[in-house]
């Protein structure tokens, strides 16, 4: 019985910790199947995003929501900028520029938010920073269940909006063919900078739900890492592939943290990515349809 | 002609420093059906896509309804009331046949007229109205084609481009397809801008032809004396003569000139 708890409350904290390399993962993938660019600066994105709630929230003294809501809307602002000043321009390049200006902006990122907010790690109280609930016989944090539900909630918003709304439609069909959409007067270029948007919008909210659990520095972008390892295991194109495909490194990196030697934490992610790349390379949730018929 | 919906006047286009379009002008009157004919690489495809505003002519002017919109944007130029079925359907693949239709109304935003435009559509192709929730990119080559042409007809044109309607359908299908054409023709009033390989399906469809070769226009008429001419029966037509082909082709070229 106690061990069943046990593996319960590693997995909890495993999908926690998951979610947030889901969403990393997502904004990747939002970005890869509109623009075929790998953004690797995708989780340093997460890292501003974190430290403008910080700037908001501990500094400027606003609210927790307010201050999130801040800091997702100046951060997808961000995104937007970034495409349609920099990356619009690298569209048709070979692959290896966009890695390198991508990995190059990582860079210049992390300068600029050790620049204005040093290099010391910082923290806001948010309403679930060290807080429990009890469930039966387990005993689990408020800071982890509400990366969970938070996750939860955005994906809800974002199926919503991809599937119902006119707008994101239209996002799905530039992805899925820019010409065609160029052909319905849709304005493929704004299009493509909103979803930069919303990737980096989603960035944010994995920064801020990070806050409670752990601290923002400059180099948490890193994370970016593992969320490339779910991006691929989701297949590198399927949204809630990405999404299980974060989880599932989660989980099985706190199990592997916990019944495996030390040091294994770190490296399961490469292992299971590695492992994947053998087995699947397509990844679990590859769609089988091609991009253009 | 003096009042044409669409007149395009010489335009000059090209794919960085390859010229595809040398000097081309037609005119499209309203209501009427225009056909180019050309074979592969004359550059029918790049006429289409520099009249909607896909790519911009160097030189030259396009002019619809009294207005130059050869530097407009696409969906500049959608509005205007243009819309393009290209070259090998291009549907999107993942979404729904319904919102494939959605799509062709991006640009408007009367919901009134979308949803009679889409009766419309569902009217002309009742297999589409059957499938509408199904993926495109799962629909049949000859229902992609219904698709593409229904989605153009959801912007609500005054001028439809269609470019090679008939590629890689079957004889029967490509009867189908152009009946409609023409029925969508005459009556909703769309004038009609069909660029064709196809030459005899596409001569019986429309009022009046031209003929593109290497990036020129090198004859025009109406289609019914087009389709009597020799050298369009020979070249357009498959109903070669045996023997000097090559040569003959040459001195016809020369007399169009
Ligand atoms: N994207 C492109 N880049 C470079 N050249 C092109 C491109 N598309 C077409 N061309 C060239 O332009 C010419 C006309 O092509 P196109 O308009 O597609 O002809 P058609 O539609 O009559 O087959 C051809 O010589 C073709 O090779
Ligand atoms: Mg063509």
């Amino acid at each position: 019985m106690e061990d069943a708890a046990r593996l319960l409350q590693l997995v909890v904290n495993g999908a926690a910790a998951g979610c947030i390399y889901g969403l990393i993962a997502l904004g990747f993938v939002l970005i890869y199947k509109a623009t075929e660019m790998v953004n690797f600066a995708q989780g340093d994105i997460m890292m501003l995003g974190g430290f403008v709630a910080y700037s908001a929230i501990a500094h400027w003294g606003v609210n927790y929501w307010v201050g999130g809501l801040i800091a997702i809307a100046a951060t997808a602002a961000f995104g937007y900028a970034l495409d349609a000043i920099v990356l619009r321009r690298v569209i048709g390049q070979p692959q290896f520029a966009v890695v390198m200006l991508t990995l190059g902006l990582g860079f210049i990122f992390r300068a600029a938010a050790g620049i204005t907010w040093g290099y010391d790690s910082v923290g806001f109280d948010t309403p679930f920073t060290n807080k429990t609930v009890k469930l039966g016989g387990l005993i689990l944090g408020d800071d982890n269940l509400s990366i969970i539900a938070g996750t939860v909630l955005l994906c809800g918003v974002l199926y919503l909006f991809f599937a119902k709304t006119r707008l994101g439609v239209a996002m799905q069909a530039s992805s899925q063919n820019q010409l065609a959409a160029y052909y319905m007067g849709i304005p493929v270029r704004n299009v493509f900078s909103m979803i930069w948007a919303i990737s980096a919008g989603v960035a944010a909210v994995a920064g801020i739900l990070l806050s409670p659990v752990s601290m923002i520095d400059v180099n948490m972008g890193f994370l970016g890492i593992k969320a490339f390892a779910a991006a691929v295991i989701g297949g590198f194109g399927s949204i809630p592939g990405s999404v299980i495909g974060g989880v599932f490194v989660g989980i099985v990196e706190q199990l592997a943290g916990y019944y495996l030697p030390a040091g294994f934490q770190e490296v399961t992610s490469n292992i299971v990515l590695l492992g994947m790349l053998f087995i699947r390379p397509q990844g679990l949730f590859a769609e089988r349809m091609g991009k253009r018929v | 002609m003096t009042e044409a919906l669409l007149h395009v006047d010489a335009i000059e286009t090209f794919y960085g420093p390859i010229q595809a379009i040398r000097g081309v002008s037609l005119e499209v009157a309203p209501h009427q059906i225009v056909t180019v004919l050309g074979a592969n690489g004359a550059g029918k495809t790049t006429v289409l896509r520099t009249v909607s505003g896909i790519l911009d002519p160097e030189a030259g002017k396009v002019v619809f309804e009294g207005k130059d919109i050869a530097h407009m944007a696409p969906d500049q130029v959608m509005r205007m009331g243009i819309c393009h079925v290209p070259e090998g359907r291009e549907v999107f693949p993942f979404l729904t046949v319904r919102e494939n239709l959605m799509m062709g109304s991006y640009t408007r935003r009367d919901s009134d007229g979308i949803a009679k435009d889409l009766a419309l559509c569902f009217r002309y192709f009742p297999r589409l109205e059957e499938r509408q929730h199904q993926r495109a990119g799962l629909l049949s080559g000859g229902e992609q084609q219904m698709l593409a042409i229904s989605r153009a007809l959801m912007g609500k044109p005054k001028l439809l481009l269609l470019d090679e309607p008939s590629l890689g359908l079957s004889p029967i299908l490509v009867q189908q397809i152009f009946e409609i054409i023409r029925r969508i023709n005459q009556e909703q009033g769309v004038a009609i801008l069909l660029v064709e390989q196809n030459a005899h399906i596409a001569l019986k469809t429309a009022d009046y032809g031209y003929v593109l070769e290497v990036g020129r226009i090198v004859a025009e008429d109406h289609c019914a004396t087009l389709l009597g001419r020799d050298d369009i029966k020979e070249f357009y037509l498959g109903q070669k003569e045996a023997g000097v082909r090559g040569q003959r082709r040459w001195k016809k070229r020369r007399l169009w000139n």
